[in-house]
């Protein structure tokens, strides 16, 4: 782990201090400990909003689940909604669905990686990678993305709504929609829905491949320094299937080491807390996980899509396996460690998204009239999906009265912590030991964060709610400037 | 046929305060459910956790356009603003402002976006798993009926004159 989390001596260094980020969801702010020679001597990110998802969740009626932990998160309800229904259909005493059910399921998954991962990319990402991290402020948003590059900011917008139409579709509405029951799904796909889902996914099969190419060739065109951005070296966790495959809803936990060597795999994740541990540090909200066995100092790791990518042994759609197999060259044998290849690995995985609904829209059993499964009553029930950002854990316990009496999530950005603060340190350690910080420099650390795609969820943007503000102070700790902005 | 009338609800409704704006879309076809008519032709209702780049694809072929959202900084207890099109620091965000989402239609479209208004329900309270504070259910109560009013007069220039004043665009 990097020196720089804590500095010996903070009293009377210089803090700086970037809040809240922008281009990521919720709440988090970095602050930065310099001395009078610009020396960085601590970095940290922290969430600054205590979450109490669990308080939210315990009290209530187990099948109420599904529906209500979407109102969790604004950025990625469908994720906690099926990692709920997982986690219910086990107190439901049901393991395997129908086949009508689970492919309805699995196609809500990919419609909602597919129009986040888009939105993280075309929206988020692109312009820092497409202007230049520390480019005109004024354009580096997606409004300079339209204007310049009108081609790529619709093809964007195209895929993020056709995910959001998938989505609509299986569950009735785009947000607070219901899909997935307790041991199955409420309703099937009616031919109609499935011609109509069919119209847009070549298109969205086509953006993307283009969106590979480009996040490709952004990062091969500026390999020296997209290569060593934020490069730390961890391990990888994510769900796997049987065979190896690449497996967004449901597989065992595969865990890789720094040099690909396999630490864990196809470990069933009801086990999960034999495994992990979350260490709780004074200084921010979020946990940091960790693999037991390896540790706090050494057993963090990284989940999401480059974990994914890196863990997968293979991706059962063409075009994605063919985009995995030239992404794995990066990695000359190992894991692909660079911190801003997520942005490629994503977009592979919105390739296969898009590849796979496009196979499953051909599967008859998604208008099948067999939807639910029923089982004897268990009290605990754990669900876990890979969730756009990465592996998201819910797990319930529920008591005589079927009321959930225990409830522990863990996030994906939380398992990211460790891993988004020792980006951070490094790019504080290359980018700004030594400079006068100006927004363009302190933009290197929100590109460092923001390839993470973190959920630092509020799921609350009333209007009025989203200042961004940069303070410097000076030794005495002293407001030496700050600057505002409104949203 | 697309409706020429679209009203938004913005926020999420476990997120006390932050449920005003898909409460006033429930009450409203609620009550035009109960008056078993469904909402006035040319009407079209839609919620969503927050506003984002693709709801710039649901102005399309509209005459009229009404954003209602929570507000912690406007006058109770409500504000109707006529809204125009702008780069705002929230194009940057998961969640657009309702001048930005305008914007973006502009630039994906290349035509001028629809008349466009945003209805802030005066708020204050916003924790997870709360309900509505007090206070806002009375802004909510009062929000409805103008809402109604609005409805019934689907005209760009009678909505101006229900804005108390015309601040500048929200940035």
């Amino acid at each position: 782990m990097s020196t720089l989390e804590t500095a010996e001596h903070p009293e009377g260094l210089r803090r700086i201090v970037i809040d809240p980020l922008s281009r990521v969801e919720g709440h988090g702010k970095v602050t930065l400990l310099m001395d009078d020679q610009h020396q960085v001597l601590q970095a940290r990110l922290h969430i600054v909003e205590f979450r109490g998802f669990e308080r939210f969740i315990q009290g209530r009626p187990y099948w109420e689940l599904p529906v209500l932990v979407q109102r969790l998160c604004g950025i990625c309800p469908v994720s906690h909604h099926l990692a709920a229904a997982k986690a219910v259909d086990q107190l439901v005493g049901v393991d395997t669905l129908t086949p009508t059910a689970e492919k309805l399921r699995r196609l809500l998954h990919l419609g909602q990686i597919l129009q986040s991962h888009a939105l993280h990319f075309f929206h988020l990402s692109s312009p820092d990678l497409l202007f230049g991290f520390g480019s005109d402020l004024q354009r580096r948003n997606i409004v300079g993305v339209l204007e310049a590059y009108p081609k790529i900011a619709m093809q964007g917008v195209t895929l993020r709504k056709y995910g959001q139409e998938v989505i609509r579709v299986i569950t009735g509405k785009r947000v607070h929609g219901t899909g997935a029951l307790p041991g199955g799904m409420n309703k099937s796909l009616t031919i109609e829905d499935i011609r109509y889902l069919r119209e847009g996914i070549q298109e969205a099969v086509r953006f993307a491949q283009g969106a590979v190419e480009l996040s490709k060739t952004l990062f091969q065109t500026h390999r020296e320094q997209h290569a060593s951005f934020a490069l730390i070296h961890s391990n990888f966790m994510s769900l796997i299937r049987d065979d190896g495959a690449l497996d967004l809803y449901h597989g065992g936990l595969r865990v890789k080491d720094a040099q690909g060597g396999m630490l864990l795999d196809h470990v069933d994740y009801r086990t999960y807390t034999d495994l992990i541990r979350e260490e709780v540090r004074p200084w921010t909200y979020m946990k940091f996980p960790y693999l037991i066995a390896l540790g706090k100092e050494a057993g963090w790791y990284r989940v999401g899509p480059l974990a994914r990518i890196n863990n997968a042994s293979f991706i059962d759609t063409p075009l994605a396996e063919a985009a995995r197999k030239e992404f794995m060259l990066e990695g000359a044998g190992g894991p692909v460690q660079s911190t801003l290849a997520f942005h490629w690995a994503r977009m592979i995985e919105a390739l296969h998204a898009a590849e796979g609904i496009e196979r499953d829209l051909q599967d008859g059993d998604l208008m099948g009239p067999d939807l639910l499964v029923q089982g004897e009553k268990r009290f605990e029930g754990i669900g876990v999906i890979e969730a756009p950002r990465g592996t998201l854990f819910h797990h319930y316990v529920i008591n005589e009265d079927d009321l959930v009496v225990k409830a522990n999530l863990i996030v994906s950005t939380t398992s990211n912590n460790q891993a988004m603060n020792e980006s951070i340190r490094q790019v504080a350690a290359t980018y700004l030991h030594g400079q006068e910080p100006h927004e363009g420099l302190l933009n290197h650390l929100e590109v460092a964060i923001r390839a993470y795609d973190p959920c630092l969820s509020c799921a609350t943007h009333a209007l009025g709610k989203m200042p961004l503000e940069l303070e410097i102070l000076n030794e005495e700790g002293a407001l030496i400037n700050r600057f505002k902005r409104s949203a | 046929m697309t409706p020429s009338v679209l009203i938004v609800g913005v926020g999420n409704p476990s997120r006390g305060d932050d449920a005003l704006g898909p409460l006033l879309i429930e009450q409203l076809e609620t009550l035009w459910t109960q008056e078993q008519k469904g909402a006035p032709g040319g009407i079209e209702l839609l919620t969503d956790f927050q506003l984002q780049i693709e709801h710039a694809l649901d102005l399309l072929n509209r005459s009229l356009v009404l954003f209602v959202d929570a507000h912690v900084d406007c006058l109770a207890p409500f504000e109707l603003t006529f809204i125009q099109s702008q780069t705002n620091r929230s194009v940057s965000t998961h969640a657009l402002s309702p001048a930005a989402v305008l914007k973006v239609f502009e630039d994906l479209h290349q035509v001028i976006s629809p008349p466009a208004f945003q209805l802030g329900l005066c708020a204050e309270s916003f924790e997870l798993g709360e309900s509505l504070s007090p206070k806002a259910r009375l802004h909510l109560e009062a929000a409805l009926d103008e809402v109604l009013w609005l409805c019934q007069h689907p005209d760009p220039n009678a909505w101006k004159s229900r804005c108390r004043s015309v601040p500048p665009p929200h940035v």
